[in-house]
């Protein structure tokens, strides 16, 4: 068990390029923490450079209070489950499970009790004398976690070990992860490009762009408080749509009506003439099908509709609209950035799985303007982000976080 | 795929084992006839005979075969050896490293292997003359390493790049030294590839012609193919070819045993970096 | 591992740029590993080709050099004036041009039928096919030389309904010579092309062939229009490969007929003019132009045809 500090790592390559650049982040002891962002952000990087396989340019590691920036790779007693998880082909599933064992030179009784325990946790049982080439795509990950599980390592690394499993596996190898690292309640670093992935287990979650930490909080808080563009448009899914907007007193002129801000929200948006509307699709709704008491929260707009998604649980409506020229190619360009590739500017809403709006007509639908966010489009700046709202959020899931291994320990 | 077509592919197939073991049935066969077989006109002897064979092995011309076939096993053996072992650290650095020249190497093993042997035999000849390298074991391990040498480089650089490296960042993270992440993971991946490049290298120094019989005058160090091209019969009267089947046969018999075992690896190793789109 | 995908593209190699001081280290530690590897391989041909290119340029005799004399290109004059170069050139440029041809369609249909055999069959196929590959050139040329000669072979017994009678002397011309000769090695070499063509087949995907069979192409069709033009790298490192290999042709010479009936090759002239009648300068210049020749029909494929090499291998 261990807590894991950084303090301004740089990672420099040859070229002068910073991948990371000047990160300070601190992980808890039984934490589980996720980096996330787009290829490129860096977070390979920063895992490798925790784990050792990559030499840290400038500033400080600290694992466990002790400072591990020259210590060798296994002198740092940490485990990590690779991309392609890193099986020894000419090694059966038992002797890979072993490896670290055998290294450690630990007695043969005691390794095979201890392999047996962790095939059992990951119901490896039957495979143990087989070839990695012979297993399956959930059994190999299983056996990479085996590996990682079997000794007892101060902190689980983990490198995008869900990219190559089929999406069905991946859902239950997540739950999975997420109930072995509660039982064990040892600290874990996750890097994923998936932002569901990194919604569902991280207790908080780094978010990397170009080797820069751009927030770090819990799922909800970047759900909802977003510190900029960049960071509202990779959280959520479908993504935040972006609509150009410009003040007119205290409310926004959008593509779709009026946006009401209020005075305290007007107050800081202004001496901006065009600014972006951050909205969340399900912030939409079929007018006809809302709640007469409840629309007074928002504002009501036609429009018409290009394409509908029915998926039986909720219904996606695609919405085109015009923007100004640099408005849509800075659009283009963050959608670019978050790995994306949109091709037009459309919104994409959802709506109740009940309504009748069907593609090509024009249909009538209303905002819930109370918790859209608004952006700078130069800075990409959160204007109107409530840090104290933020902040209150992330201390409520580090105070689940302590419940939950409490339970899981009795 | 049809019935018909099935039959045809198979056919094709038959016909493909049919080419390929026709000729060694041939020169088995002939192997096994008696002088007044020989010229019997037949695919087969009449009677199966081991004249041949004694003669080679036990008879007149055992004192120009067994000393061929010792040197051509201990010089195909050496050369292979030596052109594994500096290949290996060649194609680690490759396959591994980051070094200006990479491509320098590798384009100079393929334009020595594309290089005409007897360019290099005709300066050699003097040469080897000059400082008593002539008919002797250094004198053809020497030019066997540019038969050698380049095949094991490409080879090997192809199956070391196939290595899945990160193993070893791996097992280091799993707590071993440099040293046992090497022991104990790259070299049980590694040494498949190595076997199979030394196969490759002992067939291309075991089918050497040209040098064995330009660089060597007896029996010191003359090959085996060099001592059968030079084979004339034990008189002036008697056909050599009966004899020198034999011979064939003998010195066929050690690298088909290695096709035949190790098939699946060699194909690789032919192919593996030879056509990669 | 995503670290490479993670990595942006302007950075370099991760295994290469970790700072100035450990790349220097890395560079020299490469060159310490391949160093010794590289200069064994210039010791044993550069050396060799600069002293035959000296060489030719005396009239140099072994059993006499005491009047050995600079003569310039005077070697290459003799040579290059002389029938008897040229008719080795042709010769060699006969069986080149013959041999790879016919590997070529023959490699294919091996390949083919290799890719297409019934599971059972394969691995036998592939196994067999290695075995020619295996045998000694010169055990070959014994093989097929013996199988066509007047006092040991079958095939003029065999083949009588074509009008071979026992006589029929099949070394005793050029044009029959020839063609034993070709026999003996395209039968050597065509499994060798047959393997890397069907590496090259298998490379091919079959979702391709499907798409082109949705698209109505028929067998030939697609085997024109899409398998060979996607396995184009692959069949043109075969053919440069085998060229510049069948352009050496020796072994099978010097065992069938020895050079007779305007059957020697220039490896064979070279061989003759050095080794048996010890003229240094002049076997080394026809050694030199040999080696010309293998490099301007390196040049001629690599610029003509665009064959790309560094592509065809995995680089």
């Amino acid at each position: 068990m261990a807590s894991i500090e950084m303090s301004h790592i740089v990672k420099q390559y040859g070229d002068g390029f910073p991948a990371v650049n000047d990160v300070s982040l601190d992980i808890a002891d039984g934490e589980f923490m996720i980096l996330v962002g787009p290829s490129g952000c860096g977070k390979s990087t920063l895992l490798r450079m925790i784990v050792g396989l990559e030499d840290i340019t400038s500033g400080d590691m600290v694992i466990g209070g002790d400072r591990v920036n020259d210590k060798a790779p296994r002198d740092r007693n940490l485990s990590m489950v690779f991309q392609n998880y890193a099986l020894y082909p000419h090694l059966s599933v038992f002797e890979n499970i072993a490896f670290p064992l055998r290294l450690a030179k630990v007695p043969d009784g005691e390794v095979k009790k201890r392999v047996e325990e962790a095939a059992g946790v990951l119901e490896l049982k039957e495979h143990l004398e087989r070839k990695p080439a012979n297993l399956s795509g959930g059994q190999r990950q299983r056996v990479a976690m085996g590996r990682a599980i079997v000794r007892s390592a101060d902190a689980f690394l983990f490198d995008e070990p869900l990219s190559n499993l089929d999406a069905k596996l991946r859902g239950q190898m997540r739950t999975e992860i997420a109930r072995l690292q509660r039982r064990l309640g040892i600290t874990t670093v996750y890097v994923t490009h998936d932002q569901t992935e990194a919604m569902t287990l991280g207790d908080r979650v780094c978010v990397l762009r170009k080797g820069v930490i751009q927030q770090v909080a819990s799922p909800r808080e970047l759900y909802e408080q977003p510190v900029n563009l960049f960071v509202a448009g990779f959280i959520g899914s479908p993504p935040m749509n972006f609509l150009p907007a410009s003040v007119e007193g205290t409310s926004l002129s959008t593509p779709f009506g009026t946006v009401e801000l209020g005075a305290e929200r007007a107050e800081k948006v202004k001496g901006h003439d065009l600014l972006l509307v951050g909205i969340r699709p399900e912030y939409f709704e079929d007018a006809s099908l809302v709640d007469e008491a409840k629309k007074p929260h928002g504002t009501t707009f036609s429009a018409r509709v290009d394409v509908t998604e029915w998926l039986g649980d909720a219904q996606y409506a695609y919405i085109p609209y015009e923007a100004p020229a640099e408005i849509a190619e800075q659009l283009k360009a963050l959608s670019r950035e978050l790995d994306s590739d949109q091709l037009r500017t459309q919104a994409v809403v959802s709506i109740d799985s009940t309504s009748r709006i069907r593609e090509g007509r024009e249909a009538e639908f209303w905002l819930d303007t109370r918790k859209v966010h608004v952006f700078d489009p130069k800075t990409g700046e959160n204007l109107t982000r409530d840090a104290e709202a933020g902040r209150k959020l992330t201390e409520e899931a580090a105070e689940d976080r302590i419940e939950q291994v409490e339970r899981a320990k009795v | 795929m049809s019935t018909r077509e099935k039959v045809g592919w198979g056919i094709g197939g038959l016909l493909i084992v049919v080419y390929c073991l026709f000729p060694v049935a041939w020169i088995i066969s002939l192997s096994f006839k008696s002088s007044d077989d020989i010229s019997n006109g037949q695919f087969l002897p009449t009677v199966f005979s081991g004249a041949n064979y004694e003669q080679i092995l036990v008879g007149d011309a055992a004192g120009l075969f067994l000393p061929a076939l010792v040197n051509s096993f201990g010089i195909c053996i050496i050369a292979t050896f030596i052109s594994c072992l500096l290949s290996m650290f060649a194609a680690y650095a490759i396959a591994r490293l980051d070094f200006p020249g990479k491509k320098l190497i590798l384009s100079t093993a393929l334009a020595v292997a594309i290089f005409p042997v007897i360019s290099i035999v005709t300066p050699l000849f003097n040469l080897w003359r000059q400082i008593g390298l002539y008919n002797t074991w250094p004198g053809l391990i020497i030019p066997y390493l540019s038969l050698t040498l380049p095949i094991s480089i490409w080879t090997l650089s192809a199956f070391f790049r196939e290595i899945p490296w990160e193993m070893e960042q791996a097992a280091q993270v799993d707590g071993a030294t440099p040293w046992q992440a090497f022991r104990k993971v790259i070299v049980p991946l590694a040494a498949p590839g190595v076997f199979t490049t030394a196969i490759i290298a002992f067939f291309l120094a075991w089918n050497d012609f040209v040098y064995g019989i330009s660089l060597t005058s007896t029996e010191a160090a003359r090959p085996v193919p060099a001592a059968l091209g030079l084979f004339s019969g034990a008189s002036q009267f008697e056909s050599p070819n009966g004899p020198i089947a034999a011979a064939a046969v003998i010195v066929t018999i050690p690298v088909v045993l290695l096709v035949l075992l190790f098939q699946r690896r060699i194909v690789a190793g032919l192919t593996n970096g030879a056509v990669k789109g | 591992m995503s670290a490479t995908l993670d990595r942006p593209v302007s950075a370099v190699d991760p295994s290469g740029g970790r700072g100035n001081d450990k790349s220097r280290a890395e560079r020299k530690l490469g060159w310490y590993l391949a160093g010794p590897a590289f200069v064994v391989m210039l010791l044993v041909t550069a050396y060799p080709i600069v002293q035959a290119v000296f060489d030719s340029l005396f009239d140099y005799r072994l059993t006499d050099p005491q009047n050995s004399s600079f003569v310039g290109l005077g070697n290459y004059g003799v040579i290059l004036t002389d029938s008897v170069w040229w008719t080795s050139f042709g010769v060699t440029t006969f069986i080149t041009v013959v041999t790879v041809a016919v590997e070529l369609v023959l490699g294919f249909g091996l390949a083919l039928v290799m890719l297409n055999a019934l599971k059972a069959l394969r691995p036998v196929l592939r196994t067999v096919i290695l075995i020619p590959y295996a045998v000694i050139t010169v055990v070959s040329a014994f093989a097929w030389q013996f199988a066509f000669s007047v006092d040991s072979g079958f095939v003029n017994s065999w083949f009588s309904f074509l009008g071979a009678t026992p006589e029929t002397d099949w070394f005793g011309t050029q044009g029959l010579s020839l063609f034993v000769i070709c026999l003996a090695e395209i039968w050597k070499t065509t499994p060798f092309i047959s393997l890397l063509l069907l590496a090259g087949l298998a490379q091919v995907p079959d979702v391709l062939q499907e798409a082109a069979k949705v698209d109505g192409a028929s067998w030939w069709q697609r085997l024109r229009r899409v398998t060979l033009p996607n396995m184009k790298a692959a069949i043109m490192v075969a053919v440069l490969f085998r060229t510049l290999d069948a352009f050496r042709v020796f072994d099978s010479v010097f065992v069938m007929t020895a050079g007779a009936n305007n059957t020697e090759t220039v490896s064979f002239l070279a061989y003759r003019q050095t080794i048996e009648r010890v003229e240094i300068g002049l076997g080394s210049a026809v050694s030199v132009l040999l080696f010309l020749s293998v490099v301007l029909i390196s040049a001629l494929f690599i610029k003509g045809f665009k064959v790309d090499l560094s592509q065809a291998r995995g680089e």
